[in-house]
């Protein structure tokens, strides 16, 4: 079988998920990705919406958070003051799983305003959402991006939601919780912040893509893992599984 | 007790210009054939109030209603910026946009705080954010028993809370369920309620999950079927998808916008 980079960047989020219970589910490609994991790697995942749904087992992949069908499936279906203070900041999350427009080498994240140069108007973006308290209060953070240096970038121009600050020790001299992004997956890799220093260092690339592509294709000087991966080409299952998501057809 | 009104007289009587007018639903049950009667009624220089604008505020923004807007998350679920809020803050078309924005957490605590007539809510919030640096409602405050800092909001009181629900009783009685959001919080936090329902019914049977709000604590009910297209009212309604996708080219240009504007929503004015 064949397959398009941004199939090898959603099958490879959704095997992310491995072993995750609950998931926090942010709109589009987070949400494509912890349904395939339902329907593949993880059945039993917990999908969690900002809506309020607990549970939401979705036959065809919502456009919004808010599709009734999110509700319908639900094991539970709560207000939004308490899916964020009772589920959410008690610690209950595993796994917040978040798009981005900007991300940089601390997993930090902006989806609040571009900076268009000197004369020029800030160029809006749909704003924060569920995403710092998300990222502050699940146990871990999974994001999900397109590979390019306009949204890989050397310096945010906002900082909307906090991964891991400005290096090692930043999130727990800030008191966040949980332990922050693990991975940012990508249409061309994976990237995992190092042990040592927390900063995003390419440790996957896709089958077909070289690490010198994801290089070019981030905004600072991007580390390389000695042990650089190869990622698993996807799986026959993966692919019809993903394929009947997109095209909204009902679960097989 | 809640008076069962005609939508444009129950507009008329309770939101006016100059107003913060809070128009909650998150994604489900969203107010907007109120929003039209309000564009109808040329009610403007309003301070609007939502965690998710959607597309009910791209049209209130784009038709120059809203000097302030008070949120959360501003764009087209499921398929991309909202066109109108994006033109009114980065170029001021038709007119300026101040903003106070919040993260989810922080409105839906906003709006608790209200609720309850407290002066602020308490979150872990917002912790190495750059949010707090443009808001005035978002600050800190020392736990007495901890010693714990944590993010304070200020508590949002609009003037009017506009919800929409599946029905209500003859007596003005409102019961809305599936996706609740915020809903009850934002109507308690006002100082007016404006209601509008699918159906008005003899007896209001229990469903499951739903919230109701009792008739003294809403001032208006209108009947208004269909009232949250292209949101939805579940067990009547389901989201018009087609119409969320639809909606970026129509609002991508100033003219393409106005004209369906006029043909859709000031139209039935004539």
């Amino acid at each position: 079988m064949t397959w398009t980079s941004d199939e090898l960047m959603t099958v490879n989020a959704a095997r992310a998920l491995a072993g995750a219970r609950t998931c926090f589910v942010g709109i589009g490609l987070p949400s494509a990705a912890a349904n395939l994991a339902r329907r593949t790697i993880e059945p039993g995942l917990v999908l969690i919406y900002e809506s309020g749904t607990l549970g939401s087992k979705p036959s065809r992949l919502p456009l919004s958070i808010g599709d009734g069908e999110l509700a319908d499936t639900a094991d539970a279906v709560v207000s939004v003051p308490e899916i964020f203070n009772y589920w959410l900041q008690a610690g209950r999350i595993d796994v917040g799983f978040l798009g981005a427009a900007q991300v940089d080498r601390y997993a930090n994240v902006n989806t609040t305003v571009i900076d268009r140069g000197p004369g020029r108007p800030e160029g809006r973006l749909p704003g924060a959402g569920g995403a710092p308290e998300i990222a502050a209060s699940c146990g871990k953070v999974l994001l999900v991006l397109r590979h390019s240096p306009r949204n890989l970038v050397g310096e945010l121009d906002f900082v909307t939601t906090v991964g891991h600050g400005d290096g090692p020790g930043s999130r727990a001299r800030l008191g966040l919780p949980g332990a922050g992004p693990v991975a940012v997956i990508t249409d061309l890799g994976i990237m995992r912040p190092d042990p040592e220093t927390a900063e995003l260092t390419l440790t996957d690339v896709h089958p077909g893509t070289t690490a010198g592509q994801a290089v070019a294709a981030t905004g600072w000087p991007l580390a390389v893992a000695g042990d650089l991966r190869v990622t698993e080409p996807p799986t026959e299952a993966e692919l019809t599984a993903l394929r009947r998501l997109a095209q909204g057809a009902p679960d097989a | 007790m809640a008076e069962i009104r005609s939508l444009r007289d129950a507009v008329a009587g309770l939101v006016h210009s100059g107003d913060t007018v809070a128009m909650e639903g998150f994604t489900h049950l969203i107010p907007f054939a109120a929003a039209h009667e309000m564009i109808r009624q040329r009610v403007t220089d309003l301070t609007l109030v939502r965690m998710t604008p959607d597309v009910i505020y791209d049209q209130l923004i784009g038709m120059g209603a809203a000097r302030k807007l008070v949120f959360s998350w501003g764009g087209n679920p499921g398929v991309g910026s909202l066109h109108r809020f994006r033109d009114a803050v980065e170029n001021g078309w038709p007119r300026p946009l101040e903003l106070d924005e919040h993260s989810h957490a922080g409105m839906a605590n906003r709006y608790v705080a209200g609720a309850s007539r407290l002066p602020f809510a308490v979150l872990r919030g917002y912790r190495g954010s750059d949010l707090p640096s443009r808001s005035a409602t978002i600050s800190t405050v020392v736990c007495p028993f901890t010693g714990e800092e944590l993010a304070a909001v200020a508590a949002i009181n609009p003037d009017v809370t506009v919800i929409h629900a599946q029905r209500a009783d003859r007596d003005g009685n409102v019961q809305l369920w599936g996706l609740v959001g915020v809903q009850k919080e934002a109507a308690l936090a006002a100082s007016r309620v404006l209601v509008t329902v699918e159906e008005i019914v003899d007896d209001l049977t229990p469903a499951p999950g739903a919230v109701v709000l009792p008739s003294w604590t809403v001032d208006a009910v209108a009947l208004a079927p269909n009232g949250a297209h292209p949101s939805y009212a579940a067990g009547y309604t389901v989201r018009d998808n087609g119409f969320y996708q639809s909606w970026d080219a129509v609002s991508r240009d100033r003219d393409a916008f106005l004209r369906w504007m006029d043909e859709n929503v000031l139209e039935e004015a004539r």
